[in-house]
């Protein structure tokens, strides 16, 4: 198991460079970093001076080799836009995005597993049929409509919610809360839905699926034919044996909902690291993009990594085969 | 353990301050959002609109504008020209900082010398200055290396820090983007000795002011005790949040939601003309266009060609189908608000596409051309339309315009200076600073790469040599009538020969909550002293 999680911790290494490598390069495209950071009137020479103090000049592999070194020790430079210091800022900011994933994740598993199991168990039921259609809707509709649209209903036209960031927020040490203010928790019940909802349909459909396989199987007939009351045969015995493909998908859109937060982020002016980013792409912020894009590959890497060990709980096939080493 | 009661402790702050927020008596809160952030709380660390309006609301210079956009005492009481190259400004006495340290000459003096430091963006006014001198605890001459007589208007954003605070805080140095934590204290923490203080900040996300009780002006209008200010980028959730009440102020607010406001109930639209005046320009320097298909000389070269451009612009057509009657047809670079406007020359020949195809034809180019345009789509009010519209209009003579509209980076990064004026077509905007003619004349018409340093905006590299030298005495001429005759001399050159084709002034678009009322600046300045909450 060490040995393990070793071997995926150099591989990520490896995946972190790469992708550091690729934004790089990507930064060429992105545009004139120096025309943001002064005003008009800001004479050409002070332009030039200033590219050449940010070793905007040098050549690319230069500024990489020097982006990878300081990276290596968490170091990522200062903000063009902000002038601060780039790691502040994402932990200043990264508290809302999880928060947001977080609650999103949970949204989808709580509202997604009993509707996949409810649909699977009761296909022709009008609820069955209500559920699927919906699910429909949330999978083909882009998050940034279903954002707007919870805003124009629940903001503008009933006024329930607030329509952006984050309400009043708790510092817990360094960690910003909003989940113990009730603005805090209003501000959240529209981003969290609009994150949520394509995953929730996503795990409602794949948990029905994998549980219409599931009941077909001889061991949930024996589990029915032993007597076993219905609500344990499905949501024990059944539902547990469709565990492991649920986790991995549950597992890789934690790490799409962190990383694609962005859009929604950017929908509700949330306070978060997407919000950050999307910004810094605007402003030609580089530094912020570079570090940003590294934390979300590093976030991808851990997830993985954590679902592989979490099949290991789940499946014990799995534990046997390991430990006995065919 | 210390680390669960620290974070216990902060969560006991945290809950108290609501508490506190929530028993404050008959405060009369403004919440306002605008689609960025000001990029630093550092007075001298930016020279952009909106940093510098934001910011003015914590400091203020020795001069400001008031509501009527009048130049009005701010720190200084009085002053006047004592010298050809000397102004002597008197102080107002018993000022505070924010901190409750006094406001004397000695920081004035310091102001000055912050503005030349290395991450200063403010040196173009610092380059006004030649030496600033304390003659007493409440008067300072500011010596000018030339006769200045425009300096008071010129000094409005140049702020005033104190000597002592930012000496005690090691941030005597202007906050430069490469640095150390040390010099950027002021880039996060403001002592200023203007109406409002800065209570919290977090870049990019929420700054609250409240206001500042020993304020010197006591017949301010606004009567706002807090001040609430959030950036939202987002178009649709900045309308969303000014409809739904969320905040009491936002800006700029798409011109195609104007209808949806005045039928909202509690907001309406607040429109005026922005001293901002967008423009067309062509490359009429190299020899052969980067970006065309006729090669071995350059068609613009021709005063006929970019006269004839300028018959087949049709500005009422996009004023009317593109920015839905908002914009101000222009003839002259320069808004009337602008000081060297004239009226009289503010002439905008109307729309002749058959004559613009017989010019065409006697340039040689009867069947016209291709050209590529640049054209930013995320900086001005309905940039890319405005391209959009005036390439159908070139359609019309035999001009065939391939539009490359670009986000604003990747505009500017193509056109400046710093990538050799990459352009053959161009649309660009600009406000003057200083609201002034001269500012215009020599950033945007003077010829560029000279001695003199002009023109670094002249993306076209527009040249008469007349212009430079009349630039030169037009910023050291005092003699108001002189002086003017000059400005409408230049102008006068640059309609002539068709430098640029000036098309209109943008509007501004703000919407404002029915319990607010407001002054907009015509340099989109939004100012919280003029805000009052109705009761």
């Amino acid at each position: 198991m060490f040995s393990f999680i070793a071997k995926r911790l150099v591989q990520s290494v490896l995946v972190m460079l790469t992708v550091a490598l690729i934004a790089f390069s990507l930064f060429r495209y992105v545009g004139d970093p120096i025309n943001n950071m002064v005003g008009q009137d800001t004479t050409l020479e002070e332009r030039d001076e200033l590219k050449e103090r940010l070793g905007l000049n040098d050549n690319f592999f230069i500024q990489f080799g020097r982006f990878a070194r300081n990276a290596a020790q968490a170091e990522f430079g200062f903000s063009y836009q902000h002038r601060r210091p780039v790691s502040d800022l994402i932990a200043e900011r990264m508290p809302a995005t999880l928060e947001l994933s977080l609650v999103s994740a949970l949204l989808a598993l709580v509202v997604g597993i009993p509707m996949g199991v409810y649909t699977a168990i009761r296909r022709n039921s009008w609820l069955s049929h209500a559920f699927m259609t919906m699910s429909l809707v949330g999978i083909s509709l882009p998050t940034f409509l279903i954002g707007i649209l919870l805003i124009l209903f629940f903001g503008v036209v009933l006024r329930w919610l607030p329509t952006f960031g984050r309400g009043e927020v708790v510092q817990l040490g360094w960690w910003s809360t909003g989940l113990l203010t009730a603005s805090g928790l209003k501000s959240l019940i529209m981003p969290s839905i609009t994150l949520a909802l394509f995953q929730m349909t996503l795990i409602m459909r794949l948990v029905r699926s994998e549980m219409l396989e599931v009941m077909r199987t001889d061991f949930v007939k024996f589990a029915r034919a032993r007597g076993l009351i219905e609500r344990y045969v499905n949501f024990v015995v059944a539902l547990k044996n469709t565990m492991v493909p649920v986790i991995t998908i549950t597992g890789l859109q934690l790490g799409s909902i962190i990383a694609f937060a962005i859009i929604t982020e950017s929908v509700f002016q949330w306070p978060g690291m997407g919000l950050l980013f999307i910004q810094a792409v605007s402003a030609v912020d580089i530094p912020i993009m570079a570090a940003y894009l590294v934390l979300i590959a590093f976030f991808f890497v851990v997830i993985n990594l954590i679902v592989d060990m979490l099949y290991v709980v789940v499946d014990p096939r799995l534990r046997v085969d390991s430990a006995g080493g065919h | 353990m210390t680390k669960l009661s620290k974070s216990l402790k902060a969560f006991l702050v945290g809950t108290s301050v609501l508490a506190g927020a929530a028993t404050a008596a008959n405060a009369e809160t403004f919440r306002w959002a605008f689609q960025g952030d000001a990029q630093t709380l550092d007075p001298h660390g930016l020279f952009e609109t909106f940093t510098l309006g934001f910011q003015g609301n914590v400091y203020e210079g020795l001069v400001k504008r008031n509501d009527k956009m009048e130049m009005v005492g701010a720190l200084a009481e009085s002053w006047e020209n004592i010298e050809p190259t000397v102004w002597r400004f008197k102080l107002r006495q018993g000022v505070k900082f924010h901190d409750g340290s006094d406001f004397k000459s000695d920081d004035v003096v310091f102001s000055v010398n912050r503005l030349n430091t290395e991450g200063s963006d403010m040196k173009v006014v610092a380059g006004l200055i030649k030496e600033a001198k304390v003659v007493d605890d409440y008067t300072v001459d500011i010596i000018t290396p030339a006769p200045n007589p425009i300096l008071p208007n010129q000094f409005e954003i140049f702020y005033i820090m104190d000597k002592q605070w930012a000496e005690a805080n090691k941030t005597t140095e202007a906050t430069n983007v490469k640095g150390g934590d040390e010099g950027n204290h002021a880039n996060l923490n403001a002592n200023g000795t203007g109406p409002f203080i800065v209570k919290s900040r977090q870049t990019g996300v929420k700054t609250v002011l409240v206001r500042n009780p020993d304020y010197w002006d006591k017949n301010m209008k606004s009567n706002i005790t807090e001040a609430i200010f959030t950036p939202i980028a987002q178009d649709a959730t900045r309308v969303a949040a000014l409809i739904s009440g969320n905040v009491d102020m936002a800006y700029p607010m798409p011109v195609q939601d104007w209808k949806r406001l005045d039928e909202a109930d509690g907001v309406k639209p607040l429109a005026g003309p922005e001293a901002r005046t967008i423009f067309l320009g062509f490359d009429q320097l190299r020899d052969e266009l980067t970006a065309s298909n006729i090669k071995g000389k350059n068609p613009f070269k021709d005063v006929r060609v970019r006269k004839a451009f300028y018959m087949a612009i049709d500005v009422e057509a996009i004023k009317d189908k593109v920015m839905r009657g908002a914009s101000i047809p222009s003839g002259l670079m320069i808004a009337p608000q602008v000081n060297g406007f004239n009226a009289k020359l503010n002439v905008r020949a109307p729309a002749d596409p058959a004559g613009a195809k017989k010019l065409m034809a006697d340039a040689g180019y009867g069947d016209g051309f291709e050209v590529t345009m640049d054209c930013p789509n995320d900086r001005y009010v309905n940039d890319e339309q405005i391209c959009q519209a005036s390439a159908a209009m070139l359609a019309k003579i035999g001009v065939k315009v391939n539009l490359l509209a670009q986000t604003k980076s990747k505009y500017f990064g193509k056109v400046l200076a710093q990538n050799n004026y990459d352009t053959s077509f161009f649309l660009l905007g600009w406000t003057p600073s200083t609201f002034d003619s001269h500012n215009v004349i020599s950033s945007l018409i003077a010829c560029r790469g000279g001695e003199d340093k002009l023109g670094a905006f002249n993306l076209g590299g527009y040249c008469n040599p007349k212009i430079n030298e009349l630039t030169a005495k037009i910023q050291s001429e005092t003699d108001q009538a002189k002086r003017q005759a000059m400005i409408d001399e230049v102008w006068q050159i640059h309609a002539d020969e068709v430098g640029h084709i000036p098309l209109h002034q943008q509007p501004l678009s703000w919407g404002v909550s029915d319990k607010v009322d407001v002054v907009q600046r015509p340099d989109n300045q939004f100012d919280l002293r003029y805000a009052v909450v109705n009761k």
